[in-house]
């Protein structure tokens, strides 16, 4: 069985070597702060303990107030998984650093979360629309798209 | 006196560039060979997940049937088990028996459409592909009898399946499991050692393990790359913890190991369906479920291993009658990450080759 590790336990990990990252944590899944976001994944990666060489899937909700971008990481060796999420509150243009380079599986994600949902991946190799075209009127999968 | 030259951009498709459904790739050419690709999509862009905003947790199943649509019981079962693990639902023994055996007949279903259409595009020209629908139909038959559908079966519900199997079908069953290996067999024969095949896909297209693994590839890709990861056995669902098999792998990545990953695969999908075939307990079919379901407020992520990888359901509740997202994690799409680094440097027939190697369905990627 894939063992799902716990949000909490990582998140005091995280805290530890990035003080004040983590916005919070539960059982299931972390929230880290956008500008963070990167020096987390990456240490997420590269810590041999936890050794997350797996990207499972990114995508998003819209909460009115705040979008939520949901990153699902595995370890192939050691068989666990755990969830991380960033948010961001800004409807007009909002942004979160781009994960491509660490995991090259968040292109056409990324690219895909930024159609559909509007959230501009900043650092991705090739920011533009997936399965719309360019022009296409607003983002059809924001709650408040009609 | 230098000839000038510059590359050339070369559309391969929109209508396809084999039999995969409508999809593009731009590729840019230095005489020959391929220098840059880009993969187009959305020209079957329907808004599934916008859908399923609108729909009860019910009503969202004939739409999963329309994503992958030549395994739909695949795309049934995925969601099936995201929405009972989002409202803690029990699902009773035998329908889970049903539920593998669907799925093992679906993988092989799946795995001879992609194994024919490959070998289509190395210009084995419908020969292998007539026969390896020949085979197909007999699993369409036995679907048809549990479902009354050929292609969309809508056959999964939310605690179990829509009905139970009728007496004729276990006989349909078993003899179709006896033929089958022969088939594989000739298959084998025809043309595993063949020469022209070997010749085109031996060492073309080859995909790392590394490589495999950052592009977050799944199923036969990832395992043809020689990953030896299958969500039935690294985390398995349903009653899957209960059969043996094997996970095979390929060692180099490339188009041949690819091919001979899924005839492998097969075969182990016929060793589950006759262990299922044997435990399958009597009793009901489907839990008590209401009819209008209201799941409590959280999130859940299900997944199974799809004939063509890692296909999981997000799912997010506000305890309405509707999802409040549901986010379909599509193994085509993602599996066709690689497909540039794969395709650089090879001339456009191989390009036709290795797009065919990576087998995808249009609907699971635009959705």
């Amino acid at each position: 069985m894939t063992v799902a590790l716990s949000g909490k336990e990582i998140a005091t990990q995280i805290e530890e070597k990035f003080p004040e990252s983590v916005v919070e944590s539960s059982e299931k899944a972390v929230v880290v702060k956008s500008d963070s976001l990167l020096d987390v994944a990456a240490f997420l990666k590269d810590t041999p303990s936890l050794d997350f060489d797996y990207l499972n899937y990114i995508t998003a909700v819209d909460y009115y107030d705040h979008f939520e971008v949901v990153y699902m990481l595995s370890s192939l060796e050691h068989n666990h998984s755990l969830v991380i999420k960033a948010r961001c509150s800004d409807r007009e243009s909002p942004a979160l650093p781009s994960v491509v380079h660490l995991w090259q599986g968040a292109d056409f994600q990324e690219r895909e979360i930024y159609d559909l949902m509007g959230i501009r991946f900043e650092g991705h190799p090739n920011m533009k629309r997936i399965f719309l075209w360019e022009g296409f009127p607003g983002h059809p999968l924001r709650k408040d798209f009609m | 006196m230098a000839l000038k030259t510059e590359p050339f951009v070369l559309n391969l498709g929109p209508v396809h560039p084999s039999t995969h459904g409508v999809f593009r790739m731009r590729a840019t050419l230095d005489g020959e060979v391929v220098v840059d690709i880009e993969p187009v999509f959305g020209y079957l862009h329907r808004g599934v997940e916008k859908l399923t905003e609108q729909r009860t947790y019910t009503g969202i199943i004939p739409l999963t049937d329309r994503l992958d649509y030549i395994a739909s019981m695949s795309n049934n079962l995925a969601y099936v088990l995201a929405v009972e693990k989002l409202a803690g639902i029990k699902v009773p023994e035998r329908a889970e028996y049903i539920r593998v055996i669907m799925a093992e007949l679906q993988r092989v279903a799946a795995l001879l459409i992609a194994v024919g259409s490959f070998l289509n595009d190395c210009g084995a020209y419908f020969t292998p592909f007539l026969y390896m629908f020949r085979e197909r139909e007999r699993i369409v038959d036995l679907f048809e009898m549990v479902s009354g559908q050929r292609l969309t079966y809508n056959y999964m519900r939310i605690g179990g399946v829509s009905q139970d199997i009728p007496a004729e079908f276990m006989p349909a069953l078993r003899k179709f499991l006896d033929m089958m290996p022969r088939f594989l067999d000739e298959y084998d024969q025809l043309l595993m050692q063949n020469e022209i095949l070997l010749a085109r896909a031996k060492g073309v297209g080859i995909l790392t393990r590394e490589q495999a693994i950052n592009c977050s590839a799944s199923g036969p890709v990832l395992r043809a790359s020689g990953v030896k990861w299958d969500i039935r056995k690294a985390d398995p669902y349903s009653v899957y913890d209960r059969f043996e098999f094997d996970i095979p792998t390929g060692t180099v990545g490339d188009c041949y190991d690819r091919y001979r990953q899924r005839v492998a695969e097969m075969r182990q999908s016929l060793r589950i369906i006759k262990q299922a075939m044997e435990q399958m307990p009597p009793g009901p079919v489907k839990a008590e479920v209401p009819h209008l379901l209201h799941p409590p407020v959280g999130e859940a992520y299900g997944r199974i291993e799809a004939p063509k990888g890692e296909l999981g359901f997000y799912l997010v509740s506000d305890n309405s009658i509707a999802p409040y997202r549901c986010h379909i994690r599509p193994p085509s799409l993602i599996n066709l990450t690689a497909l540039r680094d794969m395709i650089r440097g090879w001339k456009v027939a191989d390009a036709i080759i290795i797009f065919g190697s990576i087998d995808i369905t249009v609907g699971e990627i635009d959705r």
